[in-house]
């Protein structure tokens, strides 16, 4: 008699997702700074071996807060040599982009954004690197996947000169930055940057994180990760307030603007209360010449992941059809420890369009590519 | 249910875990200090591949300022979104009557009585001497 052990397999990707996506939150680093050396000066080179990158965050290594996962990875993502999780694209195409049916990556490397560098050549150089990297070690070996145009946005001329860098080049699909700005980003000091991405007909996407040099709630420095992960919420709406209010819209009626990994269930609410208020105080703002919700629900798009979760499917539907079933990109957050698996994040309830228009028209419309 | 051979016992050390595929079901086999447990390698949130997820001990807490840190290595840690579940049941640490994994009884039996049958035959050769980690699907 012939009794077997039963076989090992290889660990097997997710169930491959039945509509093609399009990822509008995924991460390539570098594994490690000095992957970049081919694409900055030697001088940069012994400056970061000598100084290192100092942050807009005191004397302090690493994240503020300790993170869910290892790094912020999911633990299957490290490759098998053992460089960094989205370091490799062949292993983030085994593992993501094939079995997922990405059919567009955009991406959004975060790991490091040199845009929040207080060295402003630094940051200037280390962006443009960053960018360069992008383009020769990802989007000229995928088809599949945009780059995206890292700024040192704290510097409206060196983000400028980045942007213009970048318009003639296809591959190269918005103007990208960190949530977490000095100042609150309708302020003057930004509009060179946003004026810079309408001439290029880019738009700007905001992704949450970063380091402002300011506590990372509205009311201080909190206790938990979990408070960083649900502030985000609260920053993004800082953000939104700011881009209308400042007249950022009226200034530039052209301009888009993307919220990356900030949730948005907040977004209807916080666009009834501007409303409310600026119904009685227009004085303080003449430059509006609409209704606060009106200009949220023309220039604002936000990502899914993560999506808030009510317990009744049918709460989140009313937030998208506020916001627009236009209005609302796919994401997944790959490598990341809180990733979105698209076979099973959405809600069931909703219909094959609405489907079909988050998974991936919406993306598609929304940088050029129908 | 049929009993599936699915490893030697010192192909399993306590401290390490292997997956395997039953039927076209992909199962995890853990041995904890002794102690075999089988689950579906499927997290029940968004699946995520339990395979890769660190076993970890049961943290509770009484009142604020105060935590107990119990059953170390019976916890599993979903690699991606950290969702617990209880190696011993498969249920969930944050819903247990509603969220669980599938679990699965296994046995160690000697190759003379798996010769015998009725078991599942798959790959590799059982010889009657030594012993073997079966898990019942």
């Amino acid at each position: 008699m012939n009794i077997n052990v039963a076989s090992s397999t290889r660990v097997k990707s997710a169930a491959r997702a039945k509509l093609a996506i399009a990822d509008c939150d995924l991460h390539p680093a570098p594994n490690g700074l000095k992957e970049l050396h081919p694409y900055l000066d030697e001088r940069w080179h012994r400056h970061l071996e000598m100084f290192g990158t100092l942050r807009r965050h005191g004397y302090q290594q690493g994240p503020a807060y300790p993170k869910g996962q290892p790094e912020a990875m999911r633990r299957d993502s490290w490759p098998p040599d053992g460089s960094r999780p989205g370091s490799r694209l062949g292993f983030m195409q085994w593992q993501h982009l094939d079995p997922n049916n990405v059919e567009l990556g955009v991406l959004t490397p975060i790991s490091p954004h040199p845009g929040g560098f207080q060295n402003a050549e630094m940051s200037a150089a280390f962006c443009r690197a960053v960018n360069d990297w992008q383009k020769a070690e990802w989007t000229q070996k995928d088809s599949r996947l945009r780059a995206s145009i890292t700024v040192p946005y704290e510097h409206g001329e060196l983000a400028v000169g980045e942007i213009e860098r970048r318009a003639d080049d296809p591959e190269f699909v918005q103007v990208f930055l960190l949530s977490r700005t000095a100042a609150p980003i309708g302020q003057r000091r930004y509009w060179p940057m946003f004026e810079a991405a309408v001439r290029a007909n880019r738009p700007v996407a905001i992704h949450a994180f970063g380091f402002g040099g300011f506590p990372i709630t509205g009311g201080g420095w909190p206790s938990f990760y979990l408070e960083e992960m649900t502030g985000h919420a609260q920053c993004c709406q800082s953000q939104v307030t700011s881009l209308v209010l400042e007249g950022v819209f009226e200034r530039f009626p052209t301009l888009r603007v993307v919220f990356i990994e900030g949730g948005f269930a907040w977004l209807p609410s916080l666009a009834w209360r501007l409303d409310r208020h600026w119904k009685k105080l227009k004085s303080e703002t003449p430059h509006l010449e609409r209704l606060p919700s009106e200009y949220i629900r023309d220039h604002i798009w936000v990502t899914t992941q993560p999506m808030e979760e009510p317990r009744s499917a049918g709460h989140l539907i009313d937030v998208c059809e506020w916001i627009g079933w236009d209005k609302i990109l796919f994401a997944t957050d790959y490598p990341h420890w809180d990733f979105d698996n698209p076979a099973q994040c959405l809600p069931p309830a909703l219909t094959e369009e609405q489907r079909g228009r988050i998974f991936l028209e919406n993306a598609r419309s929304f940088y050029g590519m129908n | 249910m049929a009993k599936h051979v699915v490893a030697a016992v010192e192909a399993l050390p306590p401290g390490s875990r292997k997956l395997v595929d039953v039927d076209g079901r992909p199962i995890v086999i853990f041995n904890v200090k002794g102690e075999y447990f089988a689950l579906r390698n499927r997290c029940p949130h968004q699946g995520g591949n339990l395979y890769e997820g660190k076993l970890t001990g049961l943290i509770t807490s009484p009142e604020p300022g105060r935590y107990e840190y119990s059953r170390q290595g019976e916890i599993l840690r979903c690699p991606w979104h950290g969702w617990e579940f209880d190696i011993r049941t498969g249920k969930s640490c944050i819903d247990p009557t509603r969220i669980r994994v599938k679990s699965y009884p296994v046995d160690v039996e000697c190759g003379r009585h798996l010769v015998e049958g009725p078991y599942v035959a798959e790959t590799v050769p059982v010889t009657v001497e030594a012993e073997y980690v079966v898990v019942d699907v």
